[in-house]
Order: C-alpha cells, then sequence, then structure tokens
C-alpha cells in the first residue's frame, strides 16, 4: 500500500499546491517539502523488505479486457530511482524556496514540479510498460510546462517546445516500441516481457523493437542526434535544470535502457545503436561544453556528455558495464545537481552567469566556491571523490571490451579523450569562476547566500565524499541490490575499492587529467566564441529547418490532394462514395432477393408522385424561390411522414410530422437575412460553364440516386434476418412494462443512446444560441421588411404606435383573429402534449413528441403575436428548461444506483396512493420527461434566439438613427 | 410496393446530392433535408416493409415477435429525425454568420473569382 502512497502523495501535493494563493510562497514550499519529505521516508523505509523480499508488488485491475493492470513494482533498482526521484526532489523544494523570487508566481512552480515527481516516480515504479509509456508522457509535459514557466521569455517559450517536440516524439515512437514488445512477450507486464527475453531476442521484429525503443530512450536522454535540446531547455528555472534536465527525468532514457538491458541487450545491434549514440554523445557533449560561455551551459553539455558514458557502458554489452552504468547514475546525479545549485547561486547572487564577464569569486563566496570546486572535481573525477570510481570502471570496461581488435584499441583511447574534455571543462568552469581577479561591474555585488540555500548542495557534496572515500560502506549495498534486480543470478561479482594498484585504468585517468590541463591551457587564449569544428554541427539549426519544412511540405500536399473549395470536396466525396458502393456490385454481381412482394397501391403510388414531383421541385427552385422550396420540402417531409404511417411505424409518423412544422418556421425566420437572389445572376460567358456544371452534378446525383434505390430495393427483396429485434419485442412488456416497444427501446433498452442524444442536441441549442449572440446581420437585410414598414408608416399614427405597445391584452395589427385564437391554442396544446407524453410508454408518443409539439405551440405565440408582445406576457425561460430536463434524464438514471443497479436500470414501483387509487410509477416517465423537457427548452432556445434577430436588427438601426 | 418505396429514397437522395452540390448555402440546407429524408427512409427500410403491424404490444395478442414489425430501426431514425432538426438549425445559424460576416452566401464564403 506504501507503495501507492508513494506515487499519490505528489499528485495529491501538486493537486493542493495549485490551489494556493500565488503569493504564499512559504505556504508552498512547506507543502512541497513536506510531501517530497514524506515520499522520500517512505521509499527509505521499504529498503529493508526490498532487500529481502526482492520485489514489492501492488496491482489494481485498470483494463482487466485488455489484460492490463495498473501494477506498481519495486525491485531494488527501481528501489534506487525512486530514492534519487523523491531524495533529488527533497534538496531542490530547499533550494527552489530561496531561488524563486517573490514576484514569481510560485503555486504554478510547485505544482509542475510535484506533478513531475509523481509522473517519474511512475516511470520508475510501473511494473506494467503501456502505463509506464503513459507517466514517460506525463514528465514530458511537466518538463514543457516547468521549461516554459518564465513564459514572457522567448527562448524560454522556444526551449520548451523543443524539448516537448523532441522528446514528445520519442516518446510516440517509445508507445510504439512497448506495443510490439508486449505483443511478442504475451503482455505488458515487465516481469511477463523479461521473461521472454529469449523470445523476443530471436524475433523477426527485434531489431524493430530495438530501433523504436531507443527512440524513447535517446530523445529523453538527450543523446545523439537528439541531444539538442537539452541546452535549450536551460532556459527553465535553474532548479528545474538540476532536477529535470540533469538528475532525473533525462535519466529516464538510461534507467529504461537498463530495466530492458536482460531483454534488448547482447546483440550487435545493440552494441552500434546503443554504444554509438552514447560514444558520440560523450565526445561531442564533452567537446562542445568546453566553449560554453554561459555556466549552465557548460553543465548542459556536459549532461550530455555523462549521460552518453552511461548509454555507452550500457551498450558495451557486459554485466560489469551495467554494474558501472547504474553506478554512474548516482553519482552523476550528486555531483551535477550540487553544481547546477552553485551555477544557479552565482546567477542569483551576481545576476549573470556568463563565463566572461565573472571571475575571482573565491574571495566573495567562499562556501560556494568550495562546495562547486569539490563537485567538479567529481566531475572531472579526481581520486576520493564518487566520480572517479565510476569513471575508473568505465575505463576498465574499455579495456576489456569483447570486440574486433579496432574496437579494443579505439574505445579506450576515446575514453581517455572524453576524460581530458571532462578535465578541460570543469577546470574551466571552476577557474573562471571562482578565481582569477574580482570581477568588476556584476550586476549585484556578490556575497555568500543564506545557509538554507547552501545546505541542499553541501548534503550533496558530502555525499560525493563520503562515496568517494568510503565506496563499499556507503553506496555497496543499495547499488548491488539494484544491480542484483536488473540481472538476477547473472549479476558479476565486482569490487568497490578506492585502490586497485597501478594498472591502465589509473594511467588513463593520470592521462586524462594532465591533457586536460593541457587542453584548458590551450583553449584559455581563445578569444573568440565559436567553437572549432564543430561550429555547424548543430542539430538545433535542423530541428528549426525542419519544423517550417514540414508544415510546408504538408500544406503543399494539402494543395495538390484537396481544394479549399467545398463543391470540389463534396463532389470527390459523393464521386468516391459511390464508386466503392458499386465496386462489389461490379466485382461480384447482383441479384434480387426472393421475399414475397406487396402489390402496389395506387394511392401508394399516387403519393409518392406528388413526393417525387416537390423533391424535384425543391432541388429545381432552391436558387430563386426560397419559399417556395421551403413548401415543396415541407411536401416531401409529408410524404416521407405518411409512408412512417403507412408502414406501422406511428411513433416516426408522429415525430416526422412535428419535426417537419418546426424546421419549417426555423428555416422560414432564417430566410429574412439571406441575400435577394435575381434570376439571370450569371454572366454570359459562364452559362455554358455554369450549365455544364450542373450537367454534370445532375447525372452523379441521377447514379447515387438510383444506387441509393436498388441497394433499398435489393434489401427489401430479401427476408428479414431478424437480429436482436425479437428479443426487444419479447422483453418489452415483461422487463421495460411498455407496450410501445419503440419508447421502451429509447428509455430504458438503450437509455443511454438516449441520454447521450438529447446531451448532444442541449449542446448544439447552446452552440446555436452562442452563435447568435454574436451575429452581425449583412448592411442590406438590416431594414424593415417591406409589410412592417407599411404598417409603421400607414396613414394611421396610431397604428404604429398600437404594435409596439407591449402591454397591449393583445397584439395589435392585422394578425389580431388568428393571435386570439393562438393564444387560446397554448393550454390544449399544453395538454396535448403531456398526453403524449403521458401515454408514450404503453402507445405511440413519448417525451420527443410532447416536446416539440410544446415547443410548437410557444413558438407560434412569437409567429403571431410578435417578440416584444410575447415576452411581456410569457416567461419562458429555455435553458432552465433544458437543465431541468437533462437534470431529470441523469436523475432518473443515477436512481438505480440506490437500487444497487448499474445506471439507468429502470426501476417500477406498482401500489395503491391514497385518493388516487392503484398506481403504476417508474424512473422510465422520469426520464421520459427529461428528455420531454429537454426537448422544449432545446427547440424554444433555438427558435427564439433566430427570432431575436429582428429585434437586433431594429437596435441596430435605431442606434445608428439616433445621433 | 417495395419497389415504389426503393424510387421513393432514389429521387429524394438524388434532389439531396444535386443540391448539396450546388454553390448556394439555402440550397445545400434543403439539400441536406431531402439526403435526411432519403436515408431515415432507407435505415427504416432495413426492417423490411409491413402493414397493420406497429411494434406496440396488444396484450390480446401477446409478444410474439412475428406478429409485430422491426421496432429497432424505428428506433434509430427516431432519434435520427430529432438530431436531424439539431443539425438543420446549426447550419442554418453557421450560414446566417457566414453571410452577415462575409457578406456572402456561397460556400466558400467569397463569391467564385471571375474568368
Amino acid at each position: 500500500m506504501s507503495l501507492l502512497l508513494i506515487i499519490l502523495l505528489p499528485f495529491l501535493g501538486s493537486l493542493c499546491a495549485a490551489f494556493l494563493p500565488s503569493n504564499a510562497r512559504n505556504a508552498e514550499a512547506w507543502l512541497a517539502g513536506v510531501v517530497s519529505l514524506a515520499a522520500t521516508a517512505l521509499v527509505v523505509s521499504l529498503y529493508p523488505q526490498v532487500a529481502a523480499e526482492g520485489v514489492l508488488r501492488v496491482a489494481f485491475p485498470w483494463a482487466p479486457a485488455l489484460g492490463l493492470d495498473f501494477s506498481l513494482r519495486m525491485d531494488g533498482f527501481a528501489w534506487l530511482g525512486a530514492l534519487m526521484v523523491t531524495g533529488m526532489g527533497t534538496l531542490m523544494v530547499v533550494y527552489a524556496r530561496y531561488y524563486m523570487s517573490p514576484a514569481d508566481p510560485v503555486p504554478r512552480f510547485f505544482s509542475f514540479f510535484l506533478a513531475f515527481m509523481g509522473a517519474m516516480l511512475g516511470i520508475v515504479l510501473s511494473g506494467q510498460l503501456i502505463q509506464m509509456v503513459l507517466f514517460w508522457e506525463l514528465t514530458s509535459i511537466a518538463s514543457f510546462m516547468l521549461i516554459a514557466y518564465w513564459h514572457h521569455r522567448r527562448e524560454a517559450r522556444r526551449g520548451a517546445r523543443m524539448a516537448l517536440i523532441v522528446t514528445g516524439a520519442g516518446g510516440i515512437a517509445l508507445f510504439g516500441g512497448v506495443l510490439l514488445l508486449g505483443h511478442i512477450a504475451g503482455g505488458y507486464d515487465l516481469e511477463t516481457v523479461l521473461a521472454a527475453a529469449p523470445v523476443i531476442r530471436a524475433h523477426p521484429w527485434y531489431p524493430a523493437v530495438l530501433a523504436l525503443i531507443a527512440l524513447g530512450a535517446l530523445t529523453k536522454s538527450a543523446q545523439f542526434p537528439f541531444h539538442f535540446w537539452l541546452p535549450h531547455a536551460m532556459a527553465a528555472p535553474t532548479p528545474v535544470s538540476a532536477y529535470l534536465h540533469s538528475a532525473t527525468m533525462v535519466k529516464a532514457g538510461v534507467f529504461l535502457l537498463a530495466r530492458l538491458w536482460p531483454v534488448l541487450a547482447g546483440s550487435d545491434a545493440w552494441f552500434w545503436i546503443i554504444g554509438g549514440a552514447g560514444l558520440a554523445s560523450l565526445m561531442i557533449g564533452g567537446y562542445l561544453a568546453i566553449f560554453q560561455q554561459d555556466m549552465k551551459g557548460v553543465l548542459a553539455y556536459s549532461t550530455i556528455s555523462h549521460l552518453g558514458l552511461i548509454t555507452l557502458l550500457l551498450g558495451m554489452n557486459s554485466p560489469l558495464a551495467l554494474v558501472a552504468a547504474v553506478f554512474h547514475m548516482v553519482n552523476h546525479a550528486t555531483f551535477k545537481a550540487s553544481l547546477f545549485m552553485a551555477a544557479g547561486i552565482v546567477d542569483h547572487e551576481t545576476g549573470t552567469r556568463n563565463l566572461r564577464r565573472l571571475s575571482g569569486l573565491r574571495r566573495a563566496m567562499p562556501i560556494t566556491a568550495t562546495l562547486a570546486m569539490v563537485a567538479a572535481a567529481a566531475m572531472a573525477g579526481v581520486p576520493l571523490l564518487n566520480g572517479f570510481l565510476s569513471k575508473e570502471m568505465f575505463f576498465t570496461e574499455t579495456i576489456f571490451l569483447d570486440r574486433p581488435e579496432w574496437q579494443r584499441i579505439g574505445l579506450p583511447l576515446a575514453a581517455t579523450l572524453a576524460g581530458m574534455f571532462s578535465v578541460a571543462y570543469s577546470l574551466r568552469f571552476i577557474h573562471q569562476v571562482f578565481f582569477g581577479p574580482p570581477a568588476e561591474a556584476l550586476p549585484h555585488a556578490p556575497h555568500d547566500p543564506t545557509r538554507w540555500m547552501l545546505l541542499p548542495s553541501a548534503l550533496l557534496v558530502m555525499a560525493c565524499v563520503l562515496v568517494g572515500i568510503f565506496p563499499a560502506l556507503t553506496v555497496g549495498p543499495f547499488l548491488s541490490t539494484a544491480t542484483e534486480a536488473i540481472l538476477g543470478s547473472d549479476a558479476p561479482a565486482y569490487s568497490l575499492a578506492l585502490w586497485h594498484g597501478l594498472n591502465l585504468p589509473l594511467y588513463m585517468s593520470l592521462a586524462a587529467m594532465a591533457g586536460g590541463t593541457v587542453l584548458y591551457r590551450v583553449f584559455l587564449r581563445r578569444a573568440e566564441d565559436t567553437v572549432p569544428l564543430l561550429e555547424h554541427i548543430d542539430g538545433r539549426r535542423a530541428f528549426d529547418w525542419l519544423l517550417p519544412a514540414m508544415a510546408r511540405g504538408a500544406e503543399a500536399l494539402m494543395e495538390r490532394l484537396s481544394s479549399p473549395r467545398l463543391q470540389k470536396q463534396l463532389l470527390v466525396l459523393i464521386g468516391v462514395a459511390l464508386a466503392g458502393a458499386l465496386m462489389p456490385v461490379l466485382l461480384r454481381g447482383t441479384a434480387w432477393g426472393g421475399r414475397a412482394m406487396m402489390p402496389a397501391e395506387p394511392a401508394f403510388v399516387l403519393l409518392w408522385l406528388v413526393g417525387a414531383v416537390c423533391a424535384l421541385a425543391v432541388a429545381w427552385q432552391s436558387k430563386f424561390h426560397r419559399l417556395a422550396a421551403v413548401i415543396f420540402s415541407g411536401g416531401a417531409g409529408l410524404a416521407t411522414s405518411l409512408t412512417f404511417v403507412w408502414f406501422s411505424a406511428p411513433d416516426l409518423a408522429l415525430t416526422q410530422l412535428t419535426v417537419e412544422v418546426v424546421t419549417a418556421v426555423l428555416i422560414l425566420l432564417g430566410l429574412r437575412w439571406l441575400p435577394r437572389r435575381e434570376q439571370g445572376y450569371a454572366r454570359e460567358e459562364r452559362a455554358a460553364i455554369t450549365r455544364l456544371r450542373r450537367l454534370r452534378d445532375a447525372a452523379l446525383a441521377a447514379a447515387c440516386g438510383l444506387g441509393m434505390a436498388g441497394l433499398a430495393y435489393a434489401v427489401l427483396s430479401r427476408p428479414d434476418i431478424g437480429g436482436i429485434s425479437p428479443r426487444f419485442i419479447e422483453q418489452s412488456l415483461p422487463q421495460g412494462g411498455g407496450r410501445n416497444v419503440v419508447n421502451v427501446i429509447l428509455v430504458d433498452f438503450r437509455g443511454f443512446d438516449t441520454f447521450g442524444e438529447i446531451t448532444v442536441l442541449a449542446i448544439v441549442a447552446l452552440t446555436v444560441f452562442a452563435l447568435l449572440r454574436r451575429f452581425r446581420p449583412a448592411p442590406e437585410s438590416i431594414p424593415l421588411p417591406h409589410q412592417q414598414q407599411r404598417e409603421q408608416n400607414g396613414a394611421d399614427g396610431l397604428l404604429a404606435a398600437r404594435v409596439r405597445d407591449p402591454a397591449a391584452r393583445l397584439p395589435a395589427g392585422y394578425m389580431m383573429l388568428p393571435a386570439a385564437l393562438v393564444r387560446l391554442l397554448l393550454p390544449l396544446a399544453m395538454m396535448v402534449s403531456l398526453f403524449f407524453l403521458l401515454r408514450g410508454h404503453d402507445a405511440p408518443g413519448g417525451g420527443f413528441v410532447g416536446g416539440l409539439v410544446l415547443a410548437t405551440a410557444v413558438i407560434l405565440q412569437y409567429l403571431v403575436g410578435g417578440t416584444v408582445w410575447v415576452e411581456s406576457h410569457l416567461r419562458i425561460r429555455p435553458v432552465y428548461w433544458m437543465a431541468a430536463g437533462l437534470l431529470a434524464a441523469a436523475a432518473a438514471g443515477a436512481g438505480a444506483w440506490l437500487a444497487g443497479a448499474p445506471f439507468l436500470t429502470s426501476q417500477a414501483w406498482h401500489g395503491e396512493l391514497p385518493l388516487i387509487g392503484e398506481a403504476h410509477l417508474s424512473s422510465v416517465l422520469l426520464f421520459d420527461l427529461g428528455v420531454y423537457m429537454l426537448v422544449v427548452g432545446a427547440t424554444v432556445l433555438m427558435l427564439v434566439a433566430i427570432a431575436h434577430q429582428s429585434l437586433r436588427g431594429q437596435h441596430h438601426k435605431a442606434r445608428e438613427g439616433a445621433p | 410496393m417495395e419497389l415504389v418505396f426503393a424510387l421513393a429514397i432514389g429521387v429524394l437522395a438524388g434532389s439531396g446530392i444535386y443540391l448539396v452540390l450546388r454553390p448556394r448555402t439555402f440550397q445545400v440546407i434543403m439539400g441536406l433535408t431531402l439526403l435526411a429524408y432519403a436515408v431515415n427512409l432507407f435505415i427504416f427500410a432495413m426492417g423490411r416493409l409491413r402493414i397493420g403491424a406497429p411494434p406496440v404490444i396488444d396484450p390480446a395478442r401477446g409478444s410474439d415477435p412475428a406478429l409485430y414489425t422491426d421496432p429497432v430501426p424505428q428506433a434509430l431514425v427516431l432519434t435520427a429525425i430529432v438530431i436531424g432538426f439539431a443539425t438543420t438549425a446549426l447550419f442554418l445559424v453557421v450560414l446566417l454568420a457566414s453571410r452577415g460576416l462575409n457578406g456572402t452566401d456561397h460556400v466558400d464564403g467569397r463569391e467564385p473569382e471571375e474568368g
């Protein structure tokens, strides 16, 4: 259980931190500090158990259908990783408390900081690979947020974006690799994958798996050729650079490589890909670090170099090299984090990190200088410090490499050269900043910071020294549990000692130190800022070229493949659909089925003669006679509705009929805002092309129509296959308690679908409402229509006054008689709609139909009475109706939980009520009531929103006329 | 009957597709309406055509599935009709906004270039 707590604590802390006020610097630091300290304590307390039992596990079902668990697993290696993440996090919180300026919004910082810690712990402790990828991506996002913390700075935004794109792309590759891996192994559980190691290495997909996982790991760990994002990530606040971009997140890549080492390592491909990338990063990073002018720049490139060292060790295919790699992961984290802290302190106290401006700070800040010197010496590999030990192990491994001759000689030489680089940049870092004459003209007068800011750095330096002198007593047992966790019983014997005698690795170390010092003396004299030899090799340039190039390429492709013109797109879409539908017919042939047909009835034929004429008339008239088109379309709708009645679908007929009315009203309200169109609009010379185009479209449309007809006839001439329908019919009464099967399906059997559908309806209504709030009519549509103008400007001035009187008992004007009738209609319509609602379960009707009837009645009031008059007499709040409807439907669904049943299970009650007598109540009725209210609300909201636009037009005019 | 029904679907779909390919937004909205009729009738046809057998259970006759027409396509079409209304409303408002914003009712938001 404490495993789960370790992961949950940082995430919970992150959530709390996000909601503290932005000036609560101390509260934030306390919160983050207590959370990280607690997590550290938990991790530490688990060590005896890990050492004794080997592996701790806890798992919860996550997606059981896919065989996926949310699984946490802690073995010795994961324990070491978790300790680094939590312990380093604790130190970094203390440091950050003093580093961050009071003006910085700290909740954002600590919230993402803790979220990162949780995600990183997730990577380290995941016992299942897909879950690990999830946490992997989370760390990328947290890193993006933290690099861009000072988002007013351009380089912060650029650096963050670059880091996210590179690591995110790697994350996708990793996900692909993990999916393949799990597929081969037969499960995504880490232990399943580890157990399947021989199968995986022999599998033909092994190269693909290796390449994809290497892409993920190398991008994350900033390895060549993806290293360029790391120096740009230095735009982040220094605690972030120290924690994410040197101690933990960039270690995720090498951590993963070590984790999967028993599965993937051992092949030539592994040696060349992993070892090659590691060696390149080791050399290039170290070389470039010498020439950086920014203190954090030096550290960033040296981080690339040291991560390269670890990667190279992992790539050497030797268990002892793996031990060295794990050891160096820990050592690098300690000395590099304390160096970052030193850089941050110098920046904080002097206002600059430029190596050319800094000098002689030794006297002004003696403690910082001492700490930095020890840490830098560890980085350079000076004896008595931890860096020396892992570097010696590395040198030893290069000598005993089990490879062809030229590689066996080349690698130790390269390693010594890399050691020289390391010495040179460490020397430069210390010598430039802390020695020499005191710097002049610094932004602030330098002095040592508060003790609390020095404490984390001091603790880390102490660790460097202790591990360096007493390796077997301090880090020894933890290192052996970690390596045994990876290698199992194959773990090699090794000795952690300071003195191994006068041997070749020692001479290599001495050569590196002497060579590095010489190198530094040579480069010290250089005045220019450029990097010799490698100046023009810069991954960033490739990245900056690649991004816009890809965007341009995509644009060009879009231009080739697509058209910005809707008509062309639709033409292609419909053409392809037609071709796709025709293909099986042409390939396989078709025949009509043998189901017995009904003889054609003359009335039905007549109905569809009219319907077809209506449909064709709509096509003919839509351009110049819109009103006629709306009327004809209503005719086609009516024919459809009658067809439903004819073929035993009364519910559909009712719904179609009411929707027809509402749609017609809706379109009529919209017609007013469309431009006037006159015949003969097209110019003469284009008429021929236009006619041709119409002919082409008509041919395509005819072909599609014939196809639809053929398809429909092909289905209709075949016997029914039954499917799930018989079950619905049989169960409708016993289980649904309703006789109208369609309604029972809608509100009970498939209630969740309906719930989703009414939600969509509500969203559409709100969207319509929102769009119309910002509606700007075209200028020529703003004046009042002819009829209203005539009414207002008529000879009878009194009439105009009465039209505008909202308090009148009846709206005035030429519609007085209909107004009186429509007013009487409202209560009647209400009753009819309730009637439909209540009987819906047993007879045609239901919430949809009822709601539409009521909405129609309401909109009739608007049509006849005018918006102003209606709203002064009738207060209807459609948004409340919608909310109440959704809540009622949800309550009907959630009520099932009280009975211990799943969401939307219908609950019925049958019994005696006082006064009323026998009654049957069901949660289904409440659900249908919700549908009813939502339909009323949504329909009225949409229609009224459009109706209101005519008022807006007049306001517009009034405002223009006023001044 | 079935042939008439199929031809009706064909005419509605053909007219609708022709209109959808036209350049003016109002033509497209009418086209979508017709196409919706056609598609609804088509889905409805998947349950086959029967006369006098509405899926409302008559207690006197019992709930033998052979006595009633297929209710599932009907349930599907019922929600489709309502959603069709919602999309028509949304499209209408979008076309009005586009017309107000661009001053034209062409589907591309601007008049086609001359020549």
